[in-house]
């Protein structure tokens, strides 16, 4: 090999493997986190076969499941495994290192005036942890006994004992492994994004100059940062309880024709723990998403987002508040009635914040002047989702009714809407709107109009139905509704449910198509496709180490002069400086 | 074969359908347009598009609500769920028409305000009234949803004293399925501990402790009285299950280690409701409400709500501890040598 063979290929390992640039980082983040959500997808509608035709032979499952769909019939604790599964990659590895992985990556120094990250090496450890994360992980699913079964939640002692259920022996053991190096990857991640946004601003990019997006994704990293370590502990006592015989989480217990050795543990201290973090991680989610939304409806209304200092403190509010309602996953484990009022009254008070970002869209998209491509369809989705789920948790948030709710399909049918559909459509929409800036081209429109109604018709086809079989008592994580004669006419529900999940399913499809189509053969885009104002639209199409060529631009103004009286152009770049007698709208 | 043939159709789809959408978006370009930027053409189709959607989300879940409406829980067969299902509907009140309102708004303006080139969108950058307005009346309408449900839940988990006589069961729940324990003549239930389960004691009572003598223990469908509070005590053998009786809106997780409590008053026999539903075949069921193996899905448990004198005589003919084969006093005293009691696991009665 001659040495120039030899220069180019370190080139290529350093530009597209190890580089430490933010842009090419949150490429991988996209493509990985994208990956990982797909097969989460495929995962659930194999075991939404099941559901909605139990016991119905599907032999194709069988040629590529072998034992586990014997006969063509998933066996039911493969259909935890798989339940588990699908539940920690869509929360964890899509909606969390995919969504902020991508876009806080892409984001927050482009829209800054950043030239990189705090530390690029740290956000290149930090995507590496991820991709060993999500290698754990994947790996889990052909070791011996399967994958982890305990449900996303893996609460012990279902998930501390091997004899409880097969998945609770090798594959939670790399279940921990994996959620471990993903818990580092995010803290490298979040403190990185923080410093970054703290310190790295441009010249006259104040913090209420911040575009919305900026202001989530700093709520969102810190909120990673404070919750993340508190899961990591519970989990490190968990892999303790299962390898090195203490008992944190285990007292009396009989399994298997023995009685264990285990004393004095609390498989409910486990719950506190887990809440901890798995409630601020819906938000977690949620934030990057609406984040995203406000940019996307703002662009394309073009208007100003109504009420941006209302937007920052609801932001703030939300955040704040999601530290303290973890309790109300636990209303019914047999904590002090007094303390599950106390969470009642904090989850409800999260409603307010949330109602007022609510009605900041609908008045921003008031007298706008809407242009809807795919991304605004999206944002527009997640509006709808996010106030059709919210108003369900107002139910769940409510001890009382909690009683009879919890743990049905109505929570199930609750949480995908409000944050698996709010979170995907938040994160579809920002693909759609920051591709050229990915990839210097855009993404075709057409499919995805198609694209965007089909997802939205079948997405509630699919959801919105489960309310119902929560509210007549179904249970979730049942393999299937066929043991108990009080289920017996909601077979044509589940099938239902089945039909839209497999249209649902297959309409991403030409999502997919049309992001690998449109990487290598789609229009070519110019600097500013949208007529944004933000600041991520004047660098240049190519991407260049520092992202801009000369000098960092200077900010002279917020980040919404859209259709600002008096000016011609119906947007104002933020660089622009203020004319005589203007005013920036936010001081 | 097949299934190369497949993939090759498959990969001969995709490279067909790129050509398509190349020869679009060329189509496009000569036109003057972008394949990014929508058409007004688009906008006018994707506004209209905005009320139709409206429209069948509207319909279907109204055709849900008429389909299956009759599907969903009977009415509640326990004071307190009587109670909790007005709160309930009280809540759905409130929430329905600001679902309603704002899906109207959403999209109707989405509709109404599509792209015009000859127009420019409103600068209405924020309204301090307008703001505290939709702070204040959220604010208000949770506060009082808050008080009316923590008044209620307050109620539901008021713990039962003597005076109430409440009739004592234990629900025992290890994987995967249920026993349901009775404390016998003395009110009070024997010491258990998991050190003691052995062959027909699943329980693992201690024999040596008298209040364990005649505690009468059934499987597959357990009795109580009509419109007397039941005192439900929970424990579990391996994993936490969770005993969810959903026609009484009564559930409590059982965890092993500890114990937990729920206690209602049934309002309606079983041959009442029977004859409320006209379905001779209803039953009252408990159900697992918490993953817990592999057969989760298949662990329930019968419920008979009976009138007063039919439970008594019902409880009459149910073994006692002792007397149930396999439980007798001399395996017990051998037994009780290993010492268990330290972690003995005390079921006080009231
Ligand atoms: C094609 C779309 C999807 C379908 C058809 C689907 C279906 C389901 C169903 C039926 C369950 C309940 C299974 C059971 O309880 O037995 C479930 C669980 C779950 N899903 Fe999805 N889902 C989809 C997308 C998503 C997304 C986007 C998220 C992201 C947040 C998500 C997160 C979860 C979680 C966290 C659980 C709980 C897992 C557990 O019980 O441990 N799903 N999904
Ligand atoms: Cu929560
Ligand atoms: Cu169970």
């Amino acid at each position: 090999m001659s040495a120039t063979a030899h220069h180019q290929d370190n080139d290529f390992l350093f530009k597209y493997i190890f580089s430490t640039d933010h842009k090419m980082i949150a490429k991988q983040f996209f493509l990985t986190g994208s990956f990982m959500g797909l097969i989460g997808m495929l995962m659930s509608s194999i075991f939404r076969l099941q559901l909605g035709y139990p016991g119905e032979s599907f032999p194709f499952l069988e040629s590529f499941m072998g034992g586990w769909a014997p006969d063509g019939v998933l066996s039911p604790d493969k259909y935890l495994a798989l339940v588990t599964l699908h539940g920690t990659i869509m929360v964890f590895f899509l909606l969390t290192a995919g969504l902020s992985g991508t876009f806080s990556n892409l984001l927050i120094p482009l829209q800054l005036g950043a030239r990189d990250m705090a530390s690029g090496f740290m956000n290149m450890l930090s995507y590496w942890f991820f991709f060993l994360s999500s290698c754990v992980m994947i790996a889990s699913i052909f070791v011996e006994g399967g994958p982890a079964s305990g449900g996303w939640t893996i609460y012990p002692p279902l998930s501390a004992l091997p004899e409880a259920v097969p998945g609770s022996g090798m594959g939670m053991t790399l279940w921990i492994i994996s959620m471990a190096l993903f818990i580092v990857s995010s803290l490298l991640g979040s403190l990185n994004y923080i410093v970054t946004i703290l310190n790295l601003r441009t010249k006259g990019m104040t913090m209420t100059r911040m575009p919305l997006t900026i202001w989530a994704f700093l709520v969102t990293a810190i909120l990673g940062v404070l919750s993340f370590p508190v899961l990591f502990s519970a989990v490190l006592l968990l892999f303790f309880d299962r390898s090195f015989g203490t008992s944190f989480y285990l007292s009396d217990i009989y399994i298997a024709g023995q009685a264990l050795e285990v004393e004095g543990g609390s498989p409910i201290l486990y719950e506190h723990l887990f809440w901890f973090l798995g409630h601020p991680e819906v938000y977690i989610i949620l934030l990057p998403a609406l984040g995203i939304t406000s940019e996307v409806v703002a662009t394309n209304a073009r208007k100003p987002i109504f009420g941006y200092r209302a937007m920052i403190g609801s932001i703030l509010a939300i955040g704040f508040i999601s530290f303290l309602v973890w309790g109300h996953h636990m209303f019914i484990t047999g904590m002090n009635p007094f303390l599950g009022a106390v969470f009642t009254f904090t989850t409800l008070l999260v409603a307010i914040p949330s109602a007022v970002k609510v009605f900041n869209y609908l008045t921003t998209l008031w007298k706008g002047n809407i242009r809807f491509t795919p991304a605004m369809l999206f944002a527009i989705g997640l509006v709808s989702t996010f106030i059709t789920g919210g108003l369900t948790g107002i139910i769940l948030g409510d001890s009382a009714l909690d009683i009879n709710v919890h743990d049905t399909y109505f929570v199930v049918g609750h949480f995908h809407i409000v944050m698996g559909l709010s979170g995907t459509f938040g994160m579809i929409s920002g693909i759609y709107h920051w591709f050229p800036k990915m990839y210097g081209r855009v993404m075709n429109k057409s499919l995805g109009y198609i694209h965007f109604w089909a997802t939205i018709v079948t997405a509630y086809g699919i959801f919105f139905p489960m309310h119902f079989l929560g509210l007549a008592g179904v249970p979730r994580r049942y393999y299937a509704n066929t043991e108990f004669p009080m289920f017996n006419e909601m077979y044509d529900i589940n099938e239902l449910i089945t039909v839209f999940a497999i249209i649902a399913v297959a309409s991403q499809g030409i999502f997919i198509f049309n992001i690998f189509y449109s990487m290598f053969k789609g229009q070519k885009s110019p600097q500013n496709p949208w007529e944004s104002t933000t600041l991520e639209w004047t660098t240049p199409v190519e991407h260049i180490h520092g992202n801009w060529p000369g000098e960092l631009p200077e900010v002279h103004r917020w980040a919404y002069d859209y259709s600002k009286p008096n000016i011609e152009e119906d947007f104002v770049p933020q660089t622009v400086p203020l004319r005589e007698g203007e005013e920036d709208e936010n001081h | 074969m097949m299934n190369l043939l497949i993939i090759a159709a498959i990969v001969l789809g995709i490279i067909a359908l790129s050509k398509v959408v190349k020869v679009l978006e060329k189509a496009s370009t000569v036109r003057g347009e972008n394949t990014y930027t929508p058409t007004d053409k688009e906008n006018k189709t994707q506004a209209l598009l905005m009320p139709i959607f409206l429209l069948v989300y509207f319909a279907f879940i109204a055709w849900q609500l008429v389909a299956w409406g009759d599907r969903m829980l009977p009415m509640a067969a326990s004071e307190h769920g009587i109670v909790i299902d007005k709160l309930m509907d009280t809540t759905w009140i409130i929430i329905t028409p600001v679902f309603i309102v704002t899906h109207i708004l959403l999209f109707y303006f989405a509709w109404k305000y599509a792209y015009d080139k000859n127009r420019k969108a409103q600068f209405f950058a924020h309204s301090n009234k307008l703001e505290m307005l939709w702070t204040a009346i959220p604010a208000l309408v949770l506060l009082i949803l808050i008080l009316y449900g923590l008044s209620i839940w307050n109620d539901t988990m008021e713990p039962l004293t003597a005076e109430d006589e409440p009739v004592e069961i234990e629900l025992y729940a290890r994987q995967f399925d249920w026993t349901a324990r009775y404390p016998g003549e003395d009110g009070k239930f024997g010491t258990a501990d998991v050190r003691l389960i052995e062959g027909i004691n699943m329980l693992g009572l201690d024999s040596t402790d008298e209040n364990a003598w005649d505690d009468k223990y059934v499987k597959a469908e357990f009795v109580i009285p009509v419109n007397r509070p039941v005192q439900f005590y929970f424990r579990a053998q391996d994993v936490i299950h969770s005993a969810f009786m959903p026609h009484f809106r009564a559930q409590m997780n059982c965890v092993p280690g500890m114990t937990t409590r729920f206690n209602f008053v049934p309002t309606m026999t079983t041959a009442e409701m029977q004859e409320h539903l006209g379905d001779p075949e209803f039953h009252y069921q408990l159900l697992c409400n918490k993953i817990c193996g592999a057969a989760h899905y298949n662990m329930g448990m019968e419920i008979k709500v009976v009138s007063e004198e039919e439970y008594i005589a019902w409880l009459a003919e149910q073994n006692e501890f002792l007397k149930v084969e396999g439980n007798t006093n001399t395996t017990a005293q051998t037994e009780s040598n290993s010492q268990p009691s330290q972690g003995a696991e005390e079921v006080s009665s009231l």
